[in-house]
């Protein structure tokens, strides 16, 4: 099929299973994919400027399909992901100026490259020990068969002394988040994580929902499933500005976009389901191979020279 | 398999195949057409594309939720 936009020509059938493949991991576990999605798009030979801001419109379209699926599970803090969406826009836009002052200084790539590396293999290493130390201490708890049905949500965090002393800091102003179940919680600690997570997307590309899930669990005690349904919820606003920032640039071919979602759209659904069935340290310890993807991607470039 | 798991397999497949039916039938039909003035529009109006990229994509997702939503709900329907 011929995409006018672009000028590129590719198989219909190819995008609609790779959105559909990663629409299955966005529901999962609320990320964009956009680790998955560039490589798969610049394999067809779609440029680069076109396969990162497709691949944001795309992950637009799955967003709404998961953050829908999610919120009918009551998987979705709307308060919390639009304060976020506040926090990731503007990290995005300083991430992005920090690659322009990196670019002028001549060194972005190894700069980018080694703090990503760090940063990925960093998140998979504090997931893998978290998780597994809770998962072992809840099997000592708990006597009984596997934890099904609505007591899945029910989140356990070994890392839950540090999330509580964060969570009592008293930064004027408070707001409270009874969706998530916290009493009260420093608006600037939401607005900080989200900075973070948006420098990190600006800086890195994607919609850096590696950082931004791990630290709505960990540092805002967010259960997992509804930092994941909350983040796709935020990734809706956040990836729909950066799609109309690319869009002006002229970064976005909307038809390959609306293609991939046509996967994108069951394959979301699937993986928004499948968190039922999940409790949050298993969704936590799944979650562990993706920054490493990220980093596998990131050294193979380093190496070859090739960008994927 | 679980006669629970089966059944469920089943109707997930049995709304693969329709949805992908739809799908293939909406890629000829609408974005076939679509592709020209989309064209057209990010060439001379790059603003206006930008909006109606977003109102595609967002309004394809409304769409799409609702259509694999029914298709669900009927396929269940018809096999209990």
């Amino acid at each position: 099929m011929f995409f006018p936009i672009s000028g590129a020509h590719i198989s219909p059938i190819y995008l609609a299973i790779v959105g559909f493949l990663i629409g299955i991991l966005g529901g999962f576990f609320g990320v964009g994919g956009s680790f998955i999605a560039g490589p798969a798009l610049r394999a067809v030979g779609l440029d680069w400027n076109f396969a990162v801001g497709t691949d944001l419109a795309h992950i637009v379209g799955k967003s709404v399909v998961a953050a829908k699926r999610h919120r009918a599970l009551g998987n979705v803090d709307l308060r919390l992901g639009l304060i976020m969406a506040v926090g990731t826009i503007g990290g995005a836009e300083c991430g992005a100026q920090l690659i322009q002052m990196l670019k002028r200084a001549g060194n972005v790539n190894l700069v980018v490259s080694i703090v990503s590396i760090a940063v990925y293999v960093s998140i998979s290493t504090f997931m893998i020990w978290e998780s597994r130390k809770t998962l072992r201490t809840q099997k000592r708890k708990i006597a009984a068969g596997p934890i099904k049905g609505p007591t899945a949500k029910r989140d356990h965090s070994a890392f839950k002394p540090t999330t509580r002393a964060i969570q009592r800091l008293k930064i004027w102003p408070m707001v409270a988040l009874p969706t998530s179940g916290i009493k009260a919680i420093s608006i600037w600690v939401i607005l900080l994580v989200a900075f973070i997570g948006g420098v990190f997307s600006g800086f890195l590309g994607g919609g850096a929902g590696y950082i931004r899930m791990p630290s709505m669990v960990y540092v805002l005690g967010i259960p997992t499933h509804l930092a994941v349904g909350t983040d796709l919820f935020e990734i809706i606003i956040s990836a729909s500005y950066g799609t109309f920032t690319h869009a002006v640039k002229g970064n976005v071919d909307i038809l390959i976009a609306l293609v991939m979602h046509t996967g994108a759209a069951i394959g979301a659904q699937i993986g928004a389901i499948s968190t039922q069935y999940f409790t949050g340290p298993k969704i936590r310890l799944a979650f562990v191979p993706l920054p490493l993807i990220g980093a596998a991607i990131v050294i193979y470039t380093l190496i070859t020279g090739h960008k994927l | 398999m679980k006669p629970k798991a089966a059944k469920t397999l089943r109707a997930f497949l049995v709304e693969l195949a329709v949805y992908a039916i739809l799908v293939v039938g909406y890629f000829f039909l609408v974005l076939h057409f679509l592709g020209e003035s989309l064209h057209q529009l990010e060439m001379h109006h790059r603003y206006t594309y930008a909006g109606v990229a977003i109102l595609l994509i967002v309004g394809q997702a409304v769409v799409l939720e609702a259509l694999t939503t029914l298709l669900l709900r009927l396929i269940s329907g018809r096999s209990e």
